[in-house]
């Protein structure tokens, strides 16, 4: 065939050469991919510009009639406490991320760097932490809440919920830092630099873009998943985040659909906002942590 | 020989503090979750060991049901983000215009607090105005209003739908990542040799994926047997306990109905099949990571 004639270069630019047909197809796939992984997002953004009567209403219509952001307004009335739910979830995110980093940075730098013996196996037993869900384990862990008296505190959201982030975040950041070549610690060494040195000075400020990556997905993860802990830990209104202060509205007799949805909106906006500014990071720190090589 | 003494003390010096966190957190519990299996721990101030009671209780024709319940659930939602995941990672990297915006738009499901999404899910199942029911009629593929949360059946399948949509965008991400994997000059190669993009996928693209998509299958049976939001925010296991999964069972004897003890008995039976697919996982990933050196 012609083809094998042709120099590299120009196989890179035919071999992605659709026709028409495998366009169309493409994109259909791809519409049809999307608007599952859309849909609820579209239907749940048009539900939060309905007025109630609209909504409850048949036949059923996608299009808002006389749409209109006033849920948007109401709903910091019906519910009170909406700007401390988003507070909650932030901070217990931010706090759970903070004692993530604190503890997987020492611990993936180790895993990285050094081989001794039993190593291996304490790496093997941090993933399967992860094979265990906060939910098999809900008994004790209530037990040693209650033990320590801080059922019904932030602590008893934040410091089991850490515990089930640590083993990807080692994972991906040991990934990153195995990259960081060896010759920087024998080079520290030989000019009498200790471990202790090396690691903060050398280590530290190189791997800082990993640390990052690790960061962000760690908060995107405690964010993404508060509620387990927090629905059986804390009753108290003030300390729930907002997955949980949402829920008990969820739960009511009448659900105002509106209302909700355009709560679910504003809750989700600092998630958006994250995953659009650094959204090279992620599929970035995504994929390091996925392949291993 | 003191540089590498130091090197040991200071390695598992930076271990300990993560260590000393996940026995505190996991480790323990899990002991403890056996060891309360053995007791009737409640509410009450003390506790007595009753030996194998609570599991002689447990054993009976309802959590069998439960327990095949799981499987299955687990089963269909895990072949499905599969399925999908591949689907979409596939699309995803043809290299059409707009692919970097199709990517980052898979991503809101997975990154948007789980709660959230099934709250919006929770709108799309309602029967009299919800979004799904509301198509089906519109296309006059159902005669009246349907409310798939109420009835058995629907709730099931409603619930795995539910479970695939927060699951696809991680899968898929994955996949795409391992196919990016796939050095091009054997893409080139085929295609020099005149193979068609059917021939390319189904030769080089499949099998090249095969241990991604075996490691990303068992890491998906694990998260989706210990799925608990999406049920408990959907349907809290109903109606009439037909979305009951063993995590959800067990939530509900241990905190709904605070028989400690016997929640902990359903909690060690379902440590015991975690342990055996990570087991099984850890097996695979080994035999992979060997079959590729040789």
């Amino acid at each position: 065939m012609a083809r094998k004639f042709l120099r590299s270069h120009e196989t890179r630019a035919m071999i992605d050469r659709y026709s028409v047909v495998e366009l169309i197809g493409i994109y259909l796939g791809i519409a049809a991919f999307l608007f599952f992984m859309l849909a609820p997002f579209v239907e749940g953004f048009l539900v939060s510009l309905k007025p109630l009567a609209q909504l409850f209403s048949t036949p059923y219509s996608f299009w808002p009639e006389n749409g209109s952001f006033e849920a948007y307004r109401t709903m910091w009335v019906s519910v009170p406490r909406f700007g401390r739910y988003i507070f909650n979830s932030l901070f217990i995110s931010v706090v759970s991320t903070i004692i993530v980093l604190l503890l997987v940075v020492p611990a993936a730098y180790a895993f990285a760097r050094f081989k001794f013996k039993g190593m291996a196996m304490v790496l093997g037993g941090f993933l399967a932490v992860s094979m265990f869900s906060g939910a098999v384990l809900l008994i004790p862990l209530f037990r040693l809440m209650r033990t320590l008296g801080l059922l019904n505190t932030y602590y008893a959201m934040i410091v089991p919920g850490a515990a089930f982030l640590i083993p990807s975040a080692i994972w991906l950041l040991r990934t990153y830092m195995m990259r960081i070549p060896n010759e920087l610690n024998e080079a520290a060494y030989m000019d009498g630099a200790s471990q202790f040195y090396t690691f903060r000075r050398v280590i530290l400020p190189i791997a800082r873009p990993g640390i990052i990556v690790v960061a962000i997905m760690t908060f995107i993860g405690a964010y993404a998943q508060q509620f387990i802990f927090a629905l059986t830990f804390n009753s108290k209104t003030e300390f729930m985040p907002l997955p949980v202060g949402l829920f008990a509205y969820f739960g009511k007799q009448e659900v105002i659909w509106n209302e909700l949805m355009a709560a679910s909106f504003v809750g989700i906006a600092p998630a958006m906002v994250i995953i659009f500014f650094l959204q090279r990071y992620l599929v970035g720190g995504l994929t390091a942590g996925a392949v291993k090589q | 020989m003191t540089q590498n003494r130091a090197a040991w003390i200071f390695a598992w010096a930076l271990l300990t503090p993560a260590i000393l966190y996940v026995l505190v957190i996991v480790a323990w519990p899990l002991i403890e979750t056996f060891r309360l299996s053995f007791t009737d721990a409640s509410l009450r101030k003390t506790t007595n060991y009753v030996g194998w009671t609570n599991y002689l209780k447990i054993f009976d024709k309802d959590f069998l049901e439960i327990i095949i319940r799981t499987f299955t659930w687990t089963f269909f939602s895990v072949l499905l983000k599969m399925v999908i995941g591949t689907f979409g990672a596939v699309l995803l990297n043809c290299a059409v215009p707009g692919r970097n915006l199709f990517r980052l738009l898979t991503m809101p499901p997975w990154i948007v607090p789980m709660a959230i999404g099934i709250f919006m899910w929770g709108w799309m199942y309602n029967g009299q105005f919800g979004m799904i029911s509301g198509l089906l009629q519109w296309f006059g593929l159902s005669d009246g209003p349907v409310a798939f949360l109420a009835y058995g059946r629907s709730a099931y399948w409603a619930t795995i739908v539910t479970d695939v949509w927060i699951g696809v965008p991680m899968v898929t991400i994955y996949f795409l990542a391992a196919i990016q994997s796939i050095p091009r000059d054997l893409y080139e190669a085929a295609w020099t040799d005149g193979a068609s993009r059917w021939t390319r996928f189904r030769r080089i693209t499949v099998p090249l994926m095969a241990p991604a998509i075996i490691t990303m299958s068992m890491l998906s049976l694990i998260a989706t047997f210990n799925s608990f939001d999406i049920i408990w925010i959907l349907t809290q296991g109903g109606p009439s306990g037909s979305t009951t999964t063993m995590i959800i069972d067990t939530y509900s004897t241990a905190i709904g109905s605070k028989r400690y003890g016997e929640g902990a008995a359903r909690a060690v039976v379902i440590c015991i099949f975690l342990s055996l697919f990570c087991i099984a996982y850890f097996r695979m990933t080994r035999k992979l990571a060997g079959g590729q050196k040789a």
